[in-house]
């Protein structure tokens, strides 16, 4: 039951955004609305998932047998930043209502932490395929969850009494604050879970 | 729109400590700033490897500017900040294995950190290589001295020590809120505000003497107030440093909606106009 737990690992227990900090940027800037929450959390899975599908193989078929693997920042990195616009030109060519809903995000996710972390998380914690494949769309998920949950609190502040002080930015911190504080109520819950 | 005018030297460096902190002011890097910075030394070791790619990588786009087609920059870019990435990263598994340990997968990641890619798309590629070495530099000790302060704090309430000696009370008591991401989140918040303050202040103290300028002026002249006015004050954009479209991606991360409120409009008396206003004050001299 390894992969239940590495999936609710991802997800709760090592939540991308909450816990492990990573695409902060973009959690805290595209979650202004939820239809752009869920745009970017859509795309996010979806880049997460093929690049980590294409960046495990190339590590462990080219890089690792010849003794490379110290170089694997610059493959992962042009590797990402390759497939991530070789897949917008695809879908903007072939499916245009997709390109309409999650196109316009996949530029600003190429610098995105988490695609790269991700990547390099995969061949540290020497998961093999499928773990990789079932890491990455958790940590998606997580993502998602993790967006579209901030864009309903932000929507819900907008018409709260905030004090001047506070107001914007640092407001938007706090409330992300206290929402990893949320999260830590899952630690230390996933090995025994799915026994 | 008229071309920029250059910055003094002296002026490229300091702006990068604190007028244009990259990650107080300019809002770029955070990731690392918010994971990393649990302790002074884990904040010293993430701010000065990010600021040795930092400066390598905007020497060598500085050299490289004229030769770059521009279709393939983005690119060419990451190669060249990947490769002192993975440098900086062999040097750090082998001389320092504690702070490899402890900043984990956020060495390689300084590769995709706003804060070099933005540089070298901003500043780098446009500008001379001695002016980029002033601005890496600047930058870099700005987002280092952000680091080394978040550091401090955290570690000092989050596990009762400062610079790794054990304070009496506090390390039997810790508030370990302070080194959960909980803790980042906060304490980042305080300095938004801290730096929204200090912003704030800074704009009154400038619009004060500027006032005072333009009355002294209108005093000992006749002219339309209004349109002296207008010719006096010129307003700076907000994001003087190019820091959004330095990331390749016009608008992209969101932040810009934030950075409105860390950069204040600040209206500068318009210096050409202002060496005009000598002669009008006569004996008293210029402010």
């Amino acid at each position: 039951m390894s992969l239940l737990v590495i999936l609710f690992n991802s997800i709760f227990v090592q939540n991308i955004v909450l816990t492990q900090f990573l695409g902060i940027c973009a959690f805290l800037g595209v979650s202004a609305d939820t239809k752009s929450a869920r745009g970017m959390g859509y795309a996010v899975v979806f880049v997460l998932l093929i690049s980590s599908a294409i960046t495990w193989p190339i590590f462990h078929f080219v890089l690792l047998p010849y003794k490379l693997d110290f170089i694997r920042t610059v493959v992962f990195a042009l590797v990402i930043a390759a497939v991530v616009q070789m897949v917008e030109i695809i879908m903007k060519k072939s499916i245009p209502s997709l390109h309409e809903s999650l196109g316009i995000y996949l530029p600003l996710i190429t610098t995105n932490c988490a695609i790269l972390g991700i990547a390099i998380t995969n061949v540290e914690s020497e998961y093999n395929f499928i773990e990789a494949i079932v890491n990455a769309f958790g940590t998606g998920i997580g993502f998602f969850i993790a967006i579209v949950l901030f864009s309903v609190l932000r929507k819900t502040m907008m018409s709260a009494p905030i004090p001047q002080t506070f107001k914007g930015l640092p407001a938007a911190l706090v409330a992300a604050a206290i929402m990893s504080l949320a999260f830590v109520g899952f630690s230390g819950v996933a090995e025994n879970l799915f026994i | 729109m008229a071309a920029k005018k250059q910055d003094p030297l002296n002026l490229v460096f300091l702006r990068g400590i604190i007028r244009d902190n990259p990650v107080l002011v300019l809002l770029l890097g955070t990731c690392p700033f918010l994971a990393t910075t649990t302790s002074f030394f884990n904040g010293l070791g993430i701010g000065l490897a990010t600021t040795f790619v930092l400066l390598m990588t905007n020497v060598v786009i500085s050299l490289l500017r004229n030769f770059i087609p521009n279709k393939v920059r983005i690119p060419a870019y990451i190669i060249v900040i990947a490769g002192f990435v993975s440098v900086v990263e062999l040097l750090i598994r082998a001389y320092v294995p504690s702070l490899y340990q402890s900043l984990g997968i956020f060495i390689p990641l300084i590769t995709v950190n706003c804060i070099v890619l933005g540089r070298a798309e901003a500043f780098a590629s446009q500008n001379t290589v001695l002016r980029s070495v002033l601005d890496a530099l600047g930058m870099g000790l700005g987002f280092t001295l952000a680091c080394v302060l978040m550091g401090v704090i955290r570690e000092f309430f989050g596990s009762g020590m400062i610079f790794g000696y054990a304070v009496p009370w506090l390390v039997d008591n810790p508030f370990l809120i302070f080194i959960m991401p909980t803790g980042g989140f906060f304490v980042y918040a305080l300095l938004i505000i801290l730096v929204i303050a200090f912003q704030k202040y800074l704009d009154r103290r400038r619009a004060e003497k500027e006032a005072a300028i333009i009355e002294r002026y209108l005093a000992l002249n006749s002219d339309d107030p209004e349109i002296v006015k207008a010719a006096l004050m010129q307003e700076s954009d907000a994001c003087t440093s190019a820091s959004c479209e330095g990331c390749g991606l016009v608008g992209g991360c969101g932040m810009e909606q934030y950075r409105a409120q860390m950069r204040p409009r600040r209206s500068r008396l318009n210096l050409a106009y202002h060496s005009k206003l000598k002669p009008a004050f006569g004996q008293e001299g210029d402010e």
